[in-house]
């Protein structure tokens, strides 16, 4: 069985071209997608059934025992963390901030280690952004700053960018400048028509610099900034101010370099800047599939796009201490429930080493290397390809993920239903 | 089988020509009847002041703008929040509340049913999510056609039925209920940086004009014989001389409809000012509202703004970036593909400042000088105005005279001489403020026949019991009690059930959302054209097969459908 229009759930670009081949309830064959695309169709390492850790390994359990313990758990923790949720749907998350609420725990996603900083810089000056298609049929100059989307969303230049045919830009190989900005030459520097290397930490210097080049202020200029030489900076402000739309598209690079959310806070007022000349938008390059849709469902449940601490009964916010990192490093946490990422993988060692020392169940559809560190790792359908369900774009257009196949496995949100219906003497959300 | 008889209610029935009456209600599993069994609860209303159930008819609560409005702002979150109570969810936030927040107040305040102003398409499913987590109120959304390419093809080759076909696939996609025009052509000019300046200059690169893209989607609108007019914000809001734009544009609008308005035209304060720099700008209330009184074809609604702090939030992309360049403060915008734009701006409207007072002004001139009350809707464009918390106070500055003046008292001096609010003595009464906040939305949105709106029999049981006695107290004089009464509901019933006592939600919410499948003749369907397909799988970012809302995002939709047109 063909099955078109398929949306690939990996990375923040959603791409909803994809054709599946199945078979007796197997993927067989995965036409246009990327690599990532292929190997999140393909390869499948799910547990058959729930596990818990026993003192010499692992013994299988029932999924009506692992939702017993698991709310055992979180009814007995002071400080229980509920975190990740990326890679799975809105309606998902969205039963776990109702049991977040519940129970008066921490909820964070997994913007906390990757684009956190740039939503700080956005509660601070706004957010001049566009739906991709904005992009693909008018931008002339494209801007990757600190990303590398040849490898992190492959098809992104391809869709919306650089190789996308436009109404406004039918001949997208000749008619877009393409700048790329970063620290070193990665394979997207290799296509662009000007490369821009920055020394490790300069981008805020260089941001700074194109604004006063912008403003009209070249002469305050030296004649290097972070490695960059000032022709080249005005040569690049210069490519902007004509452009007839301008879009910056940035990564970690920026967002985790030093200077972090004062990056970010620096792109958006030279994009506000630019747009006193022509058009120009920014946007993050979000990475996991449905990180977006996190903080869209969070954020309409909460009024916060991350790290809420539900601890005083009211929503609570603030980034650097109710941040999933934090409440870990500190050793303040006393229980944790991750579902759909990998923070055994991502986080701080510190962090993640808690994470081992305290009851932790993961609700995941494969093992991964939090699995390492739980007690518990609850087997799950994967949003997407066994569940349909709600993903938000990288630009915040919601997209609904589409069950190719059925392998058996019950739905996250459906496991989280049943632990809050739990906690909540068995009543529902 | 759930009953409920409301007895010694105080009703102020517009719609069925009920003023004032002591009667009793019967309710039965959801609609107003003739008469209940006496195993029925019973609400003792105790010659309360009883409304049917209140209607926004343009309110921003649900979307991509509102959410990203609450994103940029944890200042705003922390201003208002609430703990988990009963049945009630955390809240937060006071001008942009979480949609929970935004449920329970509008509740509190007797409030059923909510027309989002602004949907775009694209991001449609979104807008449904929140309507869902809105549990309280029965939803529909404006869906933005602004800059919508496909229109815009129509509009310039002059073909109202394919207008009209596009209108209709589009609205059954986004599962929308009505046309919104927002700044049209302006926002697709945004799609470059820049903006229109009047009705009849051209849309860069589509060869069309405002005032074509206007008179196409009325034409368009009554053919599919859509329950809604076109819902208009009309071009340059915001900007001192703006009125004649506005009047240029009413002067377009015919009488095509004997049941409702042709045009609604939204948040008219804002498209009120005379002068031509910030320095002179004055009042043009007068002249809009007597374009309003000699055109019965036309329904506006107020655009009030109150002192205090708030948001902007409109896909008015250009102006919100006029706007930003004169407050320097955060500014976010969001253009959307082949449709639309968009931008928020958290703005602050002072007493200190001459400009807002004249707007302050304003929006209680038209309300004033617009002799029926049909015609002139209280909103306050939530949140551009206003959030709509304020609505009883403006429900108070309308009845009392005193009130105002002593408001005026506190203003900019230049107010006086700039506007003539000062001088109309006209105090609105009780019935006057009930069209104007739920009969006249009733009429305005065509949801009179799906049981809105009134309290007859058959009606949905969407009722909003104030406590307020009619019979002693005087707005003009005692208007914070005015003020008070309409803050908090003793009760309020949605489709049959008490939602709300004494502000608290007391159920789980049930909503329905209300969208319009229009009908139109077989071969002028969009999903057989192949250019139509063509163009949109080449532009478009997602494929036409994954655009359409699905019915899991409307879990007790209720759909409206048209009769087709030859
Ligand atoms: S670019 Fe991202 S969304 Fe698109 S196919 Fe590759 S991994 Fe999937
Ligand atoms: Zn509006």
């Amino acid at each position: 069985m063909i099955i078109h229009d398929v949306i690939c759930p990996f990375c923040g670009c959603l791409c909803d071209d994809l054709e599946l081949e199945c078979e007796g309830g197997k993927i067989i064959k995965v036409q246009n997608g990327c690599a990532l695309a292929e190997s999140t169709f393909m390869t499948d390492t799910r547990l058959p059934a729930p596990i818990r850790r026993t003192e010499s390994g692992w013994e299988e359990i029932s999924y009506n025992e692992a939702i017993k313990e698991t709310a055992e758990i979180l009814q007995g923790a002071d400080r229980p963390l509920l975190y990740g949720w990326s890679s799975t749907h809105g309606e998902a998350q969205s039963v776990g901030v109702h049991i977040a609420e519940l129970i008066g725990a921490v909820i964070d996603n997994t913007s906390t280690v990757c684009h956190g900083p740039s939503i700080l810089a956005i509660q601070e000056v706004g957010h001049p952004g566009c739906t991709l298609g904005q992009v693909k049929n008018r931008a002339d100059v494209i801007i990757y700053w600190g990303c590398n989307p040849i490898e992190a969303h492959p098809r992104h230049m391809s869709r919306y960018t650089t190789y996308a045919t436009g109404f406004f830009v039918p001949d997208a190989q000749r008619e877009r400048t393409v700048i790329v900005v970063d620290t070193r030459r990665t394979d997207t520097a290799g296509i662009a028509d000007e490369f821009v290397q920055i020394e490790h930490g300069g981008d805020y210097a260089v941001l700074s610099a194109l604004r006063a080049i912008v403003r009209g202020k070249a002469s305050v200029i030296p004649a290097k900034v972070a490695g960059v030489s000032k022709e080249q900076l005005i040569r690049i402000a210069e490519i902007c101010k004509t452009a007839k739309f301008g879009a910056i598209f940035f990564g970690l690079g920026l967002t985790m370099s030093r200077g972090k959310y004062k990056n970010i806070r620096n792109a958006i007022e030279l994009t506000d800047e630019l747009n006193r000349h022509t058009k120009f938008v920014i946007s993050p390059l979000r990475g996991h599939g449905n990180v977006y849709g996190s903080n869209e469902v969070f954020t309409w449940m909460t009024g916060y796009p991350f790290a809420v601490d539900f601890a005083r009964g009211i929503a609570f916010y603030n980034p650097g201490e109710t941040t999933a990192v934090d409440i870990l490093r500190r050793g303040e946490c006393d229980a944790a429930l991750i579902v759909a990422s990998d923070p055994g993988a991502n986080f701080p060692r510190a962090a993640a080493a808690h994470l081992a020392k305290i009851p932790t169940v993961v609700i995941d559809p494969h093992v991964n290397a939090t699995t390492a560190l739980a007690r518990i790792h609850i087997p799950c359908t994967a949003a997407g390809i066994d569940a349909a369900g709600t993903a938000y774009r990288m630009d915040g257009v919601p997209i609904r993920l589409k069950k190719v196949i059925d392998r058996g496995y019950p739905d996250d949100a459906e496991i989280l239903k049943k632990i809050y219906d739990r906690l909540n003497g068995g009543k529902g959300p | 089988m759930t009953e409920i008889w409301v007895k010694n209610a105080c009703v102020i029935d517009p719609l069925n020509h009920i003023n004032g009456e002591i009667m009793d209600i019967a309710i039965r599993d959801g609609r107003i009847v003739e008469s209940v069994s006496d195993r029925a609860d019973v609400i003792d209303a105790q010659r309360c002041l009883t409304l049917p159930g209140g209607i926004d008819s343009h309110t921003h609560v649900s979307g991509t703008k509102v959410n990203f409005g609450r994103y940029m702002s944890p200042e705003d979150m922390r201003a208002g929040r609430t703990k988990r109570k009963g049945k009630m969810h955390v809240t937060s936030g006071y001008y942009v509340p979480t949609t929970f927040g935004n449920s329970y107040r509008y509740s509190a305040m007797g409030y059923t049913t909510l027309l989002e102003g602004a949907m775009a398409p694209l991001e449609a499913r979104h807008t449904h999510e929140e309507f869902t987590a809105t549990p309280h109120q029965d939803m529909m959304a404006n869906t933005l056609f602004d800059g919508n390419w496909a229109v815009m093809d129509a509009v310039r080759e002059k073909d109202v039925r394919k207008t009209a076909a596009v209108v209709a696939w589009t609205l059954k996609a986004a599962r929308g209920y009505g046309i919104k025009l927002t700044n049209p052509g302006g926002t697709e000019a945004w799609g470059f940086g820049e903006d229109l300046t009047g009705i009849h200059e051209m849309v860069p690169h589509f060869a069309v004009t405002p005032a074509e893209i206007i008179t196409t989607m009325m034409r368009a609108n009554e053919l599919l014989k859509l329950p809604h007019s076109v819902h208009l914000h009309c071009n340059n809001l915001g900007k001192p001389g703006n009125y004649q734009t506005t009047l240029e544009t009413f002067d377009i609008v015919p009488d095509l409809n004997p049941d409702r308005q042709t045009l609604y035209a939204t948040h008219v304060q804002f498209h009120a000012y005379g002068g031509g720099t910030w320095k002179n700008i004055c009042s043009k209330a007068e002249e809009i509202t007597s374009s309003v009184n000699s055109r019965p074809q036309i329904v506006m609604d107020m655009g009030q703004i109150m002192f205090g702090r708030t948001m902007t939030m409109t896909a008015d992309g250009p102006m919100e970036f006029n706007l930003h360049c004169l407050h320097h403060n955060k500014w976010s915008n969001h253009d959307v593909e082949l449709e639309t734009g968009s931008g928020i701006i958290p703005v602050t409207y002072s007493k200190k400042s001459a400009v807002n007072c004249i707007m302050w002004a304003i929006g209680l001139e038209l309300a004033l000088l617009t002799k029926n009350p049909y015609q002139c809707l209280l909103e306050t464009d939530n949140p551009n105005g206003a959030p709509f918390v304020k609505y009883p106070e403006i429900i108070g500055l309308l009845m009392s005279k005193r009130y105002r003046d002593e408001e005026c008292a506190t203003l900019h001096p230049e107010t006086e001489k700039r506007t003539s609010l000062c001088a109309l003595e006209r105090e609105l009464n009780w019935h006057d403020i009930a069209v104007m906040t739920r009969a006249g939305q009733a009429k305005a949105l065509g949801i009179v026949n799906q049981g809105k709106g009134h309290l007859g029999i058959g009606a949905e049981a969407d009722i909003a019991i104030y406590p307020i006695r009619t019979d002693s107290v005087d707005p003009a004089r005692e208007y914070r009690k005015v003020v008070e009464g309409f803050q908090k509901t003793r009760y309020t019933i949605k489709r049959g059930r008490v939602v709300s006592r004494d502000g608290d939600i007391i159920v789980d919410g049930a909503n329905a959302t209300f969208w319009v499948d229009a009908m139109v003749p077989e071969d002028l369907k969009m999903e057989n054209d192949p250019e139509f397909i063509k163009r949109f799988e080449q532009f478009y970012t997602v494929r036409m097969s994954n655009y359409p809302v699905q019915d899991v995002y409307l879990p007790r939709g209720r759909r409206i459908e048209t009769e087709v047109f030859t």
